[in-house]
């Protein structure tokens, strides 16, 4: 008989990450205030009360210390998972994560691994203040040695962030902050989960292929469904990996569908739509009705918490672009 | 928490309101001086409460509360000389009005309006850094620019100025922030690192970040460092007043730990019940940095009752009037951000922001 649990988003990485540590001894959690408080968004509650302060660190108030203790640990056969409290607190680390994380395997001749995760909260519509809303996918997953998987709902997190952890290499984890909180599923513990590196369509349909992934596949799910009405028959499909890609379920629809949509909070220019739209123009060229369109960010930096909901893309902007494709 | 005789930590006014001696530290004001100085920290506290309760009803997106830093910030914001230039972290709203800021500009940032809004050249004190650390680093190199202009040694009054790098116990663990230390040292930077130590990084309290009190790490870098008490405005304005004067003359950088505590949360966000007892917040409730003040003018008669009443008149007007602003703050046209991202707008920001205008205007079609 399998269990079956409903839970939020965070309380489903949490759980996720109690297996982990359950399973692995070796598994190690270090991040700012991620102990007695249970980390800013209480993802790691109550895991250092019950598995010790050796194995979840509240680490001195410094990133790159963060990353650069953790491939130490790495190194010493732990499994690190990080958390970064916010995605804009990231960049003190990036020298870490992009210079030593990504290329220790590399430059050991594959003799050594880098088995560790970095979980960032990521995206905006919380009302945050400056740097607490940021969607910075696109910077790793241009750098060679690094995974990037961003989930979009619970069950994906609870099976994702295990299987994350359980990857030999370094996993950039995304997570959508404002989704932490606000919708339970059903998930069953027992359930075999899809792999960790593979997309998934969510909605199978017919017009238009939209790919989105973390906080932007609620936004293609609000659009596929307002489409109904118009008589829109959207696919949408939740990329769950950004690095590497996995082109084949939306090379797939595609070729169905002739029409391919990109949703993502991030910046349009070199976002990961620019990757995708030149992936797919070049193995589904034939199949295209329209050349590839991209909802994504304005390439200003993240606007102040008073006007973010006309910054963010919503559904309108996504049925729009879905009208501009049909209208080619 | 430290040992409140601990010989190391400098204090001219005990929690009971009396002065105090010490060998190299004078406060030189007199009553009058220390009246304004009560004066200022009645007001920053009353900004301060005044925006909490403005988060609390959903005026402001989040606020960071400088509860009981009070006279750190005053004490040393009121030490500065015009010239003199502060670089903040997100909770020095009483350096802020020591600096002629108008409060509502903070506000603004908290409500999500904007990031920012105050002229720093205008008041000399920089805008809110919220990365941790950061703007030690941008001080320093201030620091060097004044060094570059002769406004360092010359002992021309007005003239010559320093720099405060403003920050608290969490950010002495960045890089940034020793890397600061080093650059300072290094080139005699006139900078005054000016650390807040609250006690907590969010929930984590000192121990998590130093082995040793923080203003002993000063010496590794070879520069003096003096820990004072941070809820005492008049050692906190003469500690400040001789580092201020050590940068102006030419020697160099100091660091001053200032040893206080935050009474509420980090932001309105945090909840300090889940990590910290209340018998701590209570201990340090008797080292009021308000009191304290209030108990010395009244002892020695400096000033009489009706001046405390002013006083609180005075900040409840301070907290209508900000209620008020508050409320009637309009939210920010978007299309302005996309002008104010470069000096020489580039042609792909333009496109967007008439993207902007024509996807605005048909919404705004459809909601007619």
């Amino acid at each position: 008989m399998s269990r079956t649990v409903t839970m939020t988003m965070a309380k489903a990485l949490n759980a996720g990450l109690r297996a982990a540590m359950d399973r692995d001894s070796k598994v190690v959690l270090m991040g700012e205030d991620i102990g007695k408080l249970g980390g800013v968004f209480r993802i790691t509650d109550g895991l250092q009360k019950d598995f010790g302060e050796d194995r979840v660190i509240d680490t001195p108030l410094a990133e790159a210390g963060i990353l650069g203790t953790a491939v130490g640990l790495a190194l010493r056969g732990y499994r690190p998972v990080v958390e970064i409290q916010f995605d804009g607190f990231v960049y003190p680390a990036y020298d870490q994560i992009v210079s030593q994380v990504a290329k220790y395997r590399y430059r050991s001749g594959g003799r050594l691994s880098m088995p560790l995760v970095v979980r960032i909260p990521f995206g905006g519509g919380i009302g945050a203040v400056e740097h607490h809303s940021e969607s910075p996918e696109a910077q790793f997953a241009h750098t060679p040695g690094l995974k990037v998987v961003a989930c979009s709902n619970p069950r994906d997190a609870y099976a994702m962030i295990q299987q994350a952890v359980a990857s030999p290499d370094p996993v950039i984890f995304l997570e959508p902050k404002r989704l932490y909180h606000s919708t339970k599923a059903e998930i069953d513990l027992d359930a075999t989960p899809p792999p960790l590196f593979s997309s998934r369509v969510v909605r199978p349909g017919s017009t238009a292929t939209v790919l989105a992934y973390g906080p932007s596949v609620s936004v293609a799910m609000g659009a596929a469904e307002a489409g109904v009405e118009d008589g829109l028959d959207l696919e949408v499909i939740d990329l769950r990996t950004l690095s590497p890609l996995d082109m084949g379920p939306v090379h797939e629809s595609v070729r169905k569908t002739g029409r391919a949509v990109v949703v993502h909070e991030a910046h349009r220019n070199l976002g990961l739509g620019a990757e995708l739209a030149a992936r797919i123009s070049e193995e589904c060229f034939y199949s295209l009705e329209a050349p590839v369109l991209r909802v994504g960010a304005y390439d200003i930096p993240y606007p102040p918490s008073r006007v973010e909901e006309s910054y963010l893309p919503d559904l309108d902007q996504v049925l729009d672009a879905v009208d501009r494709s049909l209208a080619w | 928490m430290a040992d409140p005789v601990d010989p190391s930590l400098v204090q001219l006014l005990t929690p009971e309101g009396e002065r105090v001696e010490h060998p190299d530290y004078h406060f030189d004001g007199d009553d009058d001086v220390i009246a304004g100085l009560y004066r200022d920290l009645v007001l920053t506290r009353r900004i301060d409460t005044e925006a909490t309760a403005l988060q609390r009803h959903g005026e402001l997106g989040i606020w960071a509360s400088l509860l009981g830093q009070e006279a750190a910030q005053v004490g040393s914001g009121r030490a500065l000389a015009p010239q003199d230039y502060v670089f903040p972290t997100y909770r020095e709203h009483g350096v802020a009005w020591c600096r002629g800021v108008d409060p509502i500009a903070l506000l603004r940032l908290f409500r999500g309006t904007d990031q920012g809004t105050w002229d720093p050249d205008e008041h000399n004190f920089g805008l809110y850094t919220i990365v941790i650390g950061a703007q030690t680093l941008h001080a320093t190199g201030y620091a060097m620019g004044v060094q570059r202009d002769g406004a360092v040694g010359t002992g021309e009054p007005g003239r010559d100025a320093a720099v405060v790098a403003y920050f608290g116990d969490g950010a002495t663990s960045q890089g940034d922030v020793n890397e600061a230390f080093v650059y300072a040292a290094v080139t005699n930077a006139p900078v005054v690192f000016f650390c807040q130590n609250n006690q907590w990084a969010i929930s984590e309290p000192t121990t998590r970040q130093t082995r040793v009190p923080l203003y002993q790490r000063a010496a590794g870098f070879g520069f003096p460092g003096v820990r004072v008490d941070g809820n005492d405005v008049l050692a906190v304005h003469a500690v400040t007043t001789e580092a201020l004067q050590r940068a102006r003359e030419g020697s160099g950088p100091s660091l001053i730990e200032a040893f206080t505590y935050r009474m509420g949360a980090h932001t309105t966000t945090d909840d300090p019940t889940r990590y910290r007892h209340s018998d701590e917040v209570e201990s340090w409730k008797l080292r009021d940095p308000l009191e304290r003040v209030r108990a010395y003018l009244r002892r020695v008669n400096a000033v009489d009752e009706q001046f405390f009443t002013d006083v609180e008149d005075e900040a409840e007007r301070l907290g209508e009037t900000l209620r008020e602003q508050v409320r009637a703050l309009a939210d920010p046209d978007p299309t302005t951000l996309f002008d104010q991202v470069f000096v020489e707008q580039t042609p792909e920001i333009a496109a967007e922001r008439d993207e902007f205008r024509t996807w605005s205007a048909s919404l705004e079609e459809v909601a007619r």
